[in-house]
């Protein structure tokens, strides 16, 4: 945050007067400090231009995913014939199969994290929101799940369901939520004590209501920041599933897989492990940058 | 204190015994069985095979069944692995995941804290930019990119270390397994150390050290040490898990012959005693170890202490 931010109290009152609503100046003082954050800023833009780039280049690029030329195997990255990554042991275009494997795990970080988004929240809220014993019952069961080796878990999952991608997509977000749920459970009890719920009780609302209108809106700063660091982790365990095998499956393709296949040739054929663990790094760092950026710019002091 | 241990220790039996059920039913839910893989296998022998693995019988009873004989310590024959019992394929594997995790483990914290201290104590410097950004990368590039990377320079382009197998654990050959595996720790636990530190330093009773006059190195061991390592205490049981899962790979990649071929190998053919036998190791590992990092917090923290009454 800048040296010239106001004091919580200051900033509170003089948002009320801009925008009104003290909700809706939370977020635009966040954003204002967010907008900032230059190393967040600067992840956020590169990574739209990695997400872009994942949904247009397999489709634009001449080479398809699938596309073997049996004359350039292995060909080191060129400029020729738009092999710019080089090609695999199969002759197929690397370079459109680390954006078409961008796609995959993109798409896998964000559903995966969904899953986990949805139900950590009803947990956490709902545990929250009730208390007593069955807030106790509920947090037993998360703490009984937490000692779970989880991505032991995950790997009974996907080879009990089959390697579905789908699948997959469940796995993962039905192990990640506990975290979510946690911190779900805490912010709700927190709010659960200020004034305008007790009013929002007073007037007779009923409990959904209370929940839907209070509780869910006060505690997104820190879901939000959680999502965005859960992101990546959930992209490392499907490149780690796929990894062993029980991820992705060919001739579809992720970083991971990627990454797997050219960790095998990696003394012969270099490039094949660069390119695709270059740009999961890549990923990794924005999605870090961002949620520190959020983390500061929604919690400041 | 004694009492929570107990405590603690009475809800882990139904813990276990959840996970151990919930991972049985997940298992035997699961199409095909564990002798698919053997295409040539003649349908009696087949049926022989299932009989004698009790696999014919309903669900419910097979859970009966496998409850009691793990009440005895049997965790049963693996299906897979022929004429090995899961117990004894567990003792193959175990010391080895052992040696490299608890070594990683240590290293992790060893150089995690140390570099996490130096940034704190260098707040705002280059040291500490250049320990911060180097935690980012570790965080960034997993474990199973560091790996083979390792292993091309140090194994095959520089000659120094073997590029895989275990060599009953010879200290050449842990040196690239126990760096890949430890690398994201130390960065996770340098980053935690460094907050640590951080808030410690900024508050009164530091401040009162340095007002009677200690030298700075006093305060920092003497004072600021015990309390800035409270957040990481918290962290060591996450860290033991990650070590685990981590060694997964690391294994594979390294052709170690630890626990984590087994469990891959096992959940891929269905060998259903092999699997339940890892999880409940490693589940009893954790639950152990999260008691453990409970009890340092009470020692070092006296209101967690007074929790424990």
């Amino acid at each position: 945050m800048t040296s010239g931010d106001l004091n919580p109290m200051n900033s509170k009152v003089i948002g009320d007067a801009i925008a009104g609503s003290p909700s809706r100046s939370l977020w635009h003082q966040a954003g204002r400090r967010f907008r900032h954050n230059r190393a967040a800023m600067t992840s956020l833009w590169v990574l739209a231009v990695i997400a872009i780039t994942s949904l247009l280049v397999p489709a634009l690029w001449p080479h398809g995913i699938e596309d073997t030329y049996w004359d350039s195997i292995l060909v080191p990255p060129t400029l020729e014939n738009f092999h710019w990554f080089g090609t695999d042991a199969n002759g197929r275009d690397l370079l459109v199969r680390v954006f078409y494997g961008g796609r995959i795990s993109l798409t896998i970080g964000l559903l995966t994290t969904i899953v986990a988004l949805l139900i950590g929240v009803t947990y956490g809220a709902i545990a929250g929101f009730s208390g007593g014993r069955t807030d106790s019952i509920m947090m037993r069961f998360v703490d009984i799940m937490y000692s779970l080796p989880l991505l032991f878990f995950i790997i009974i999952l996907v080879t009990v369901f089959g390697r579905n991608i789908y699948l997959v997509f469940v796995a993962i977000g039905a192990v990640e939520w506990l975290t979510m749920s946690r911190i779900v459970r805490g912010q709700t009890l927190s709010v659960m004590e200020k004034e305008y719920v007790e009013s929002a009780i007073a007037i007779g609302l009923p409990r959904s209501a209370i929940l839907t209108r209070y509780i869910i809106p006060n505690v997104l700063g820190p879901v939000v920041v959680y999502v965005t660091l859960l992101v990546p982790v959930n992209i490392i365990i499907e490149s780690y599933l796929s990894f062993l095998g029980l991820g992705v499956q060919e001739p579809l393709t992720s970083w991971g897989l990627l990454i797997s296949q050219g960790a095998g040739q990696i003394d012969s054929a270099p490039w094949l492990l660069v390119f695709p663990a270059t740009m999961l790094a890549i990923t990794m760092f924005c999605f870090n940058f961002i949620g520190d950026g959020l983390r500061d710019a929604l919690d400041p002091g | 204190m004694i009492r929570f241990t107990l405590r603690r220790l009475g809800i882990a039996v139904p813990t276990l015994f959840i996970i151990v059920t919930a991972s049985f039913f997940l298992m035997h839910t699961a199409p095909g069985g564990p002798f698919d893989a053997e295409a040539n296998l003649e349908p009696e022998i087949r049926e022989n095979l299932i009989a004698a693995y009790d696999l014919d019988k309903p669900v419910t009873t097979q859970y009966w069944l496998y409850l009691n004989s793990i009440a005895r310590g049997d965790f049963g024959p693996s299906l897979v692995y022929a004429d090995f019992t899961t117990t004894e394929l567990i003792a193959f594997g175990l010391p080895v995941s052992v040696k490299l995790g608890a070594t990683a483990m240590l290293v992790a914290v060893l150089l995690g804290g140390f570099f996490g201290i130096v940034a704190a104590l260098k707040k705002n410097q280059l040291l500490d930019h250049l320990i911060m950004g180097l935690a980012m990368t570790g965080i960034a590039v997993p474990g199973f990119v560091v790996a083979p990377v390792l292993s091309l320079v140090f194994g095959l382009y520089l000659n120094l270390l073997p590029i895989a197998g275990w060599n009953d654990g010879a200290l050449a050959n842990m040196v690239l397994p126990v760096t890949a595996l430890a690398l994201p720790q130390i960065a996770i636990i340098a980053r935690l150390m460094r907050g640590g530190m951080l808030e410690v330093l900024g508050s009164p009773f530091v401040r009162t050290a340095r007002a009677k006059g200690l030298s700075e190195s006093q305060v920092v061991i003497r004072h600021v040490l015990k309390s800035a390592v409270i957040p990481l205490i918290g962290y060591l049981g996450p860290a033991v898990a990650g070590i685990m899962t981590g060694s997964l790979i690391i294994e594979m990649i390294f052709n170690l012959p630890g626990v984590g071929q087994y469990f891959v190998q096992g959940a891929l053919n269905r060998d259903y005693p092999l699997v339940m036998g890892i999880v409940i190791i490693y589940a009893s590992a954790i639950i152990l170890l999260n008691l453990l990092a409970d009890l340092a917090y009470g020692v070092l923290d006296p209101r967690v202490r007074k929790s424990f009454q």
